[in-house]
């Protein structure tokens, strides 16, 4: 079986004196409808891999493949219609958004993105295998024809109602405008959509719900997720499967239940035990051992 | 007994009302949390203790620190106290330390314009400081400038420099929010240490309420400029007297009540 996308063998490099391998062979597959949590701690080299998928990072080495096609780096020129399929939410709705646009012609963008690949139909209930332009679409999920033309459509998908198409960014609260920024993103039609950190700029109490609501809809529409985040706790909720990444390489992978219950590698494992449980009871998390280097072996599932 | 005691304290920003009426009461030894989400007025209470508030803000009530009203005190007594009795932690250790300066000059700085401590005895201990918060090589660290030191150093380097005159009171805006969660462990214990053995008072401001159980003795939750439940940890996240608090906790995975599945996040955003 060929997955929606497949990273095989994955490094970046970034220039400088020395120059830092942020990712260094990195294997990894999303499937249609699938989500995928991506984990560990800053500077693992987690966001640059999201980076990389949708080309706004030139690897060194390997092979991003999005549904039978290669992924190039952007360059000056507009990208390929057919990698529009890919769809990225930032971590920090306050810079993603542009400041001085209604929100419904930015919402706009990623509909005229869906339709510059050959109609807002986008894939149906079944997957779209290659051509892009999603045969038989209109049945399925969203039922009515040219409903997600509509920004305001968009919007009550996430939530909010639909005469906040007429505003601003500004006007808006952080949550809500990553529920704009998902809209955004999947009013192009995705069949990948990647969350880069896209709740750790939120209100803990607003967390698990947007979260929710990003999976809920991308696999709603048949999409894969690559969800990445440091909050273990929440990605655990929305995840079918886990990475976890370490110092630029994948250390353990698995189905996300069997990860959080029975982690097998040492570094996983000093994760989960740092994350401090909203009990009350005062239980403190575990510190890491002083410069802790964990082995860099691989414990996939 | 307490440290530092918050009353009726209202603040007003240029005619918005962003407090109205927090009470608070810091004692020696303990870590008094203060959470609620953004735009709740958790900073502003933080800053309005060191008197750090913007332009064009009015506050009335009363902040007492032992005999004295701050609120009340000349800007010169209150420059004498800022950082010497009443210190602060800010959330990001990237900005909050100055990337030109060697963290030696950072630190022996107020040293010497407190403590009026000459050159050799502010160095001395500018590196039992850096020794304590667990810097590995305290007399070299001192040469060496911020970029060198990873995320999870920068910010015990930055509360090495709010302990540096020995303060009574500590507020910690958001310590450990920039920080990874293996990190952020290390630095909750060093201010549970801290707060046990140097008898410093602490307000620990963090919307994180996993952080808050963690560490913090009292939890007080504010929401609009109100402290809307104050009490016991236990009590306030096994049976919260409030709703608002109530309604924070069932949006958690893991807290008493909190969700579980994904089924529960669903059937949350169905209220909502």
């Amino acid at each position: 079986m060929t997955a929606l996308l497949e990273v095989a063998g994955l490094r970046v490099v970034y220039r400088g004196r020395p120059p830092v391998r942020a990712v260094d062979g990195v294997d990894l597959r999303v499937g249609a409808g699938q989500v995928v949590g991506l984990v560990g701690e800053s500077g693992c080299g987690k966001s640059t891999v999201a980076r990389t998928i949708c080309g706004l990072v030139k690897p060194a080495a390997g092979a991003v493949v999005f549904d039978g096609i290669p992924v190039t780096p952007l360059g000056l020129r507009r990208r390929p219609a057919a990698l529009t399929r890919i769809q990225m939410v930032f971590q920090d709705p306050y810079a993603s958004l542009h400041p001085r646009r209604r929100i419904g012609a930015q919402i706009g963008d990623g509909v005229r993105a869906a339709t510059a690949r050959g109609g807002e139909t986008g894939p149906g209930a079944e997957p779209a295998r290659g051509d892009g332009t999603g045969s038989g679409a209109d049945t399925g999920r969203s039922g009515d024809t040219g409903l997600g033309a509509e920004p305001a459509w968009w919007l009550r998908r996430v939530g909010l109602e639909p005469d906040a198409a007429r505003r601003y960014p500004h006007e808006f609260s952080g949550g809500q405008r990553q529920r704009i920024a998902i809209a955004r993103a999947l009013a192009a039609r995705p069949d990948l959509l990647i969350g880069d950190e896209p709740i750790s700029a939120l209100d803990a109490s607003t967390q698990a719900v947007v979260a929710a609501l990003m999976r809920d809809l991308a696999v709603d529409s048949g999409a894969g997720l690559l969800f990445i985040s440091h909050d273990l706790s929440v990605v655990r909720l929305i995840a079918d499967r886990l990475i976890v990444m370490y110092r630029g390489r994948i250390v353990e992978s698995g189905p996300a239940q069997v990860i959080w219950e029975d982690p097998q590698h040492p570094y996983t494992q000093s994760l989960l035990a740092a994350v401090p449980v909203p009990d009350g009871l005062g239980t403190m998390p575990a510190p890491p051992a002083d410069d802790a280097h964990y082995p860099l072996d691989q414990v996939l599932r | 007994m307490s440290a530092l005691e918050i009353t009726a304290l209202t603040l007003r920003i240029h005619g918005a009302e962003i407090l109205r009426g927090v009470d608070l009461s810091l004692a020696a030894g303990r870590i008094q949390g203060l959470a609620g989400e953004s735009g709740s007025g958790k900073t502003m209470t933080g800053l309005a203790v060191l008197g750090l508030l913007p332009a064009g803000s009015q506050v009335t009530g009363s902040i007492s620190y032992g005999e004295q009203e701050l609120l009340a005190l000349p800007p010169r007594r209150r420059n004498d106290l800022r950082g010497a009795e009443i210190a602060m932690v800010f959330q990001d250790p990237s900005t909050s330390l100055h990337p030109m300066l060697s963290v030696g000059a950072q630190l022996t700085d107020h040293l010497r314009h407190h403590l009026k401590l000459d050159r050799a005895a502010s160095r001395a201990r500018a590196a039992e400081l850096l020794g304590r918060v667990r810097i590995p090589d305290p007399a070299a660290a001192l040469h060496r400038y911020p970029h060198q030191f990873s995320g999870g150093q920068r910010q015990r380097i930055a509360i090495a420099i709010a302990l540096a005159c020995s303060p009574k009171v500590l507020i910690a805006d958001e310590p450990t929010t920039a920080l990874d969660v293996t990190v952020q462990a290390g630095v909750l214990h060093l201010l549970r240490d801290l707060a046990t053995e140097m008898g410093l008072a602490v307000l620990l401001i963090t919307h994180d309420l996993g952080v808050m159980s963690a560490v913090a003795d009292r939890v007080a939750v504010m929401r609009h400029g109100e402290v809307v439940e104050n009490g016991d940890r236990l009590q306030v996240f096994t049976s919260p007297a409030h709703p608002y608090t109530a309604s924070l906790l069932a949006s958690l995975p893991g807290a008493a009540g909190g969700v579980r599945t994904l089924d529960d996040v669903r059937a949350l955003r169905e209220l909502s």
